[in-house]
């Protein structure tokens, strides 16, 4: 939604600094957005003081770190540390992207970490995602079939499955979702990039027998048509998918049916 | 305090099932626009300097007229839908998002039909 004053809590204040271990030569300064709802005080940024040369190469290397060794209670989601999980996914350097495939050296100055954009806070680095992942789920993303169960697979050709090649590979850390700006002013109603690329996967698939409800459900002004191709999503996808393209495809689809 | 599940708020009202229309409509009717502004405004520079009545018998040749009623139904059909987008992006207060959206569309009919209404009267008024 759009609010032309700034809600409660959207002042960041000065944080704590921790310092590196003396003897440390090569420092890399990280500010982290720090917000725990519960206290009733205001975001802080926090600097830590990271001494590089133990540290490995990658931002999430740094944040564990930093909550390893020099304060337990930052809070964030990881889970795999190679970029399939989707956990680890924040606002790093000003773009939504994975801190475990993020390499710290692309970073110039300190590097800044706040959690994805227009989300409510949970705590610190964590995003609420209950509207997001219902979204998904709301797009039922599963292959749907009326015929018969086959003897044995549902067969596809090499050319029908190549269709499905840049939607597969989403691993739903919505980067692109949260830096969509019509997601940020109506991301109740609108359904995002990364809930419209999974939606395609489905349209997409020769085995899947209900390309016609999925359109049906997704020709909606607010569903579908709030995607103004800002493109956004597809310039912060850390997995290189165009987003972008998909909803093109849901549109075409759309259109194709017409006439 | 708000006790419904996600999904059914993700869900809402379900899906309006018209879309594709007003999106392509905005398309269709920019495509009309480019040829009929640029032809707009090629006349009408070559027409600086003209006089009134220089004016009243280009607007009023059958060619001229027809292309004038058109671009102005391109361009205030256009403008109406696409003001619609914009209100729908930024307004969310549920009375004045519909009572904006009215204003609009009634104030591109009132200056649409008027135009039209104008042209017409040249054409055929004497």
């Amino acid at each position: 939604m759009v609010e032309f004053t700034l809600p409660a809590n959207s002042k960041i204040t000065k944080g704590k600094t921790h310092k590196a271990p003396d003897g440390a030569t090569n420092i890399r300064r990280f500010k982290i957005y720090r917000f725990d709802p519960d206290s009733g005080e205001t975001p802080r940024l926090d600097t830590f003081e990271v001494d590089m040369d133990s540290c490995g190469p990658m931002v999430l290397d740094a944040l564990l770190k930093m909550k390893n060794e020099m304060d337990p209670t930052l809070t964030f989601r990881r889970s795999c540390r190679e970029g399939v999980c989707g956990s680890c996914s924040f606002n790093i350097d000003g773009t939504n992207t994975l801190a475990c495939t993020k390499a710290i050296d692309e970073i110039k100055g300190d590097v800044k970490i706040y959690p994805l954009p227009h989300m409510a806070v949970v705590k610190d680095l964590v995003p609420d995602l209950s509207v997001p992942y219902a979204q998904y789920a709301s797009i039922e993303p599963w292959i749907k079939t009326d015929s018969p169960l086959p003897q044995g697979e549902r067969l596809q050709s090499p050319e029908d499955r190549a269709k499905l090649d840049g939607l597969w590979e989403c691993i739903l850390c919505f980067c692109c979702q949260t830096s969509c700006p019509s997601y940020w002013w109506n991301g109740d109603r609108y359904l995002g990039p990364a809930v419209l690329l999974q939606s395609y996967r489905f349209i997409a698939d020769s085995r899947d027998e209900a390309t016609g409800e999925r359109l049906d459900d997704l020709d909606d002004p607010f569903r579908l048509f709030r995607c103004h191709t800002i493109m956004n999503c597809t310039s912060t996808c850390p997995k290189g998918l165009n987003p972008g393209e998909a909803i093109a495809g849901i549109k075409m689809g759309l259109g194709k049916r017409r006439s | 305090m708000q006790y419904r599940s996600s999904l059914s708020k993700a869900r809402g009202l379900g899906s309006a099932k018209e879309g594709i229309e007003h999106w392509w409509v905005l398309r269709l009717t920019a495509l009309a626009l480019v040829p009929l502004s640029l032809w707009f405004a090629f006349s009408v520079v070559t027409l600086v300097g003209g006089d009134y009545e220089t004016y009243r018998a280009w607007a009023g040749e059958h060619g001229n007229a027809m292309l004038l009623v058109l671009l102005v139904i391109c361009l205030f059909h256009h403008a109406q839908l696409g003001v619609q987008v914009i209100i729908e992006d930024y307004v969310h207060h549920e009375g004045i998002k519909v009572a904006s959206i009215i204003a609009t569309k009634f104030t591109a009919v009132f200056f649409g039909a008027s135009s039209v209404a104008a042209v017409l009267r040249i054409t055929f008024g004497g």
